[in-house]
């Protein structure tokens, strides 16, 4: 049995198809990222996998329960932090915790046990009777955490949990998923930072447009992600984009003041681009060979090339 | 459906929104003060027989402070961002609809308790039918709440104008629901529109509880303010089902 299975999963805002018919399993103990650019679908994705919406048509099974049929009983298997899924900010961090805890019915010496216990390793034990609302954004970020997995939740939902944060909070927060993933849960993270799925997930999702263009491990996509160069280059002059316009380089573009030249051989780009730019009397100010940014690596997976 | 994680949920709502609501200022401005003024504005000065006018004081207190919870959750929670997560844990609308009413119904019970405890002992009124008042006090402060989770459902996440549009439904209510002119004087159109008041039926069934005049049997006064409650709890989670997203 997997931990998850998304059937045919679609959702349309007006005419608008936000989630296109999308099919995917994750097996028990699985990191898996679901990655895309903003406006691709993961929200809408992770709000029907956690229950927060309907789907118009498909099915989510969480651990073999069919989340629409036995909403509750799914739930009670989950644990979430949605994109916008803040904490009480009139309540203590103890108090949050202790509300959720209610919420999955764990006793009142479980909900004391496991807040010290979840304080502690999210580096907040002496802020735990400080209301919320007093908290930075990353301690914040820290109790949604720790409110998300108080149960110990089988399957664990993280919809962008690290935007933002400084980085001791992103650390300790990914430290946490890495230990629960340790003691056996599955966790689905949403992300559109890649290098942090290529770290973290053991298989990625790339939603783009609502569709599943890829499922694979983060190396697979690694190894897409680097055969996909860019050479940024600033010139002194005026440039004209045909001047370059030979046989190494697939696209030119310019970003405020450089241009971009997409490669998939950087040595004979860069050698092309002095060439020119010696032959057309342009001083190069600076050049560098950039890795893509996520966005390219959707056109070469979508469009089947740059 | 599992009953016990459902009710469970029902009642964990209930208490996040005791602890967290009950200490909101809109809360008091609407639910207490602004019928404090009323009836400080309608009494005060004039000759009037205090004991004729407090069953319908009693249920202009009850239905402010019963309503004021209600219209503040759910916009208060999708501006926080923690309607979300709300979602996400082990509750369904039904679940978070049925808590709200219960915290806002609680709020008003307090409150109209006390009040009409106060004002039988204080003006030394006499209470014909106490299990009237006592049924007409729980079944009033649900359909209430209820009214006034059905006005937060509408989808708006700004909570000050979602208290106005509160204000702005539950005003009218009053002047045609027998609070300040008897439901008994009540004549014509006045009369038929009175009807289509749950309000009217708390004022008769309070009156019938406290020996004053009704126009209905209690029986009719209970069964209609039943009838107004149903429709307001399906009438809520038909709509917020609509506009859960809204506001997100």
């Amino acid at each position: 049995m997997e931990a998850i299975e998304a059937t045919e999963l679609t959702k349309c805002f007006g005419e608008i198809l936000a989630v296109d018919h999308v099919n995917f399993q994750v097996k028990k103990g699985e990191i898996f990222g679901l990655l895309g650019p903003n406006g691709a679908g993961k929200t809408t994705t992770i709000r029907m996998l956690t229950g927060i919406m309907e789907p118009d048509a498909g099915s989510v099974l969480i651990e073999g329960i069919n989340l629409a049929k036995h909403p509750l009983e799914a739930k009670m298997r989950m644990g979430c932090i949605p994109e916008v899924g803040n904490v009480y900010q009139d309540l203590s961090a103890r108090e949050n915790l202790d509300l959720v805890g209610r919420f999955y019915g764990l006793s009142k010496h479980e909900r004391e046990s496991r807040s010290e216990e979840l304080l502690a390793a999210l580096g907040l034990s002496d802020r735990g009777d400080d209301y919320v609302r007093k908290f930075s954004k990353g301690m914040r970020q820290r109790v949604s955490i720790a409110c998300a997995i108080i149960h110990r939740p089988a399957v664990l939902f993280l919809d962008e949990p690290t935007e933002g944060l400084d980085v001791q909070s992103r650390r300790i927060i990914i430290d946490l998923v890495k230990k629960m993933n340790a003691q056996g849960s599955t966790i689905v993270w949403t992300t559109h930072n890649i290098e942090e799925a290529n770290r973290l997930c053991q298989r990625v999702c790339i939603i783009n447009k609502g569709r599943i263009v890829a499922v694979e491990a983060p190396e697979k996509l690694r190894r897409t992600y680097e055969s996909i160069q860019t050479v940024e280059v600033a010139f002194d002059g005026n440039v004209d984009a045909s001047w370059f316009a030979f046989g190494h380089i697939s696209s030119i573009e310019p970003s405020g003041d450089k241009w971009r030249f997409r490669t998939d051989d950087p040595d004979e780009a860069v050698k092309g681009i002095v060439k020119i730019a010696g032959d057309k009397g342009l001083k190069i100010i600076s050049i560098a060979t950039v890795g893509p940014s996520l966005e390219d690596i959707f056109v070469k997976l979508t469009e089947g090339g740059v | 459906m599992n009953f016990p994680l459902f009710l469970r949920g029902v009642l964990v709502v209930a208490r996040k929104d005791m602890r967290i609501y009950y200490r909101k200022a809109p809360v008091y401005i609407f639910g207490l003060l602004l019928p404090a003024f009323l009836f400080v504005a309608f009494f005060v000065g004039r000759q009037l027989d205090f004991s004729t006018y407090f069953p319908g004081f009693l249920a202009m207190t009850l239905f402010f402070t019963s309503s004021s919870v209600g219209p503040l959750i759910v916009p208060w929670e999708k501006q926080t961002g923690t309607f979300e997560r709300l979602l996400s844990m082990p509750v369904n609308l039904t679940t978070i609809v049925l808590g709200d009413i219960l915290a806002g119904a609680l709020f008003g019970l307090i409150i109209s308790t006390l009040i009409g405890v106060l004002g039988v002992l204080a003006l030394g009124l006499s209470v014909t039918n106490v299990l009237l008042l006592g049924l007409l006090f729980v079944l009033g402060n649900i359909c209430f709440a209820a009214l006034g989770e059905l006005i937060s459902s509408t989808g708006g996440r700004t909570p000050s104008n979602v208290m106005m549009l509160s204000t702005l439904i539950r005003f009218p209510l009053l002047f045609i629901s027998g609070v300040f002119v008897s439901l008994s004087a009540m004549t014509g159109a006045s009369a038929v529109i009175s009807y289509f008041s749950p309000l009217t039926y708390l004022v008769d069934g309070l009156n019938a509880s406290m020996g004053q005049t009704s126009v209905f049997v209690w029986a009719v006064d209970v069964l209609i303010l039943l009838l107004f409650t149903v429709l307001f709890v399906f009438a809520t989670i038909r709509v917020l089902r609509r506009n859960l997203m809204k506001g997100l």
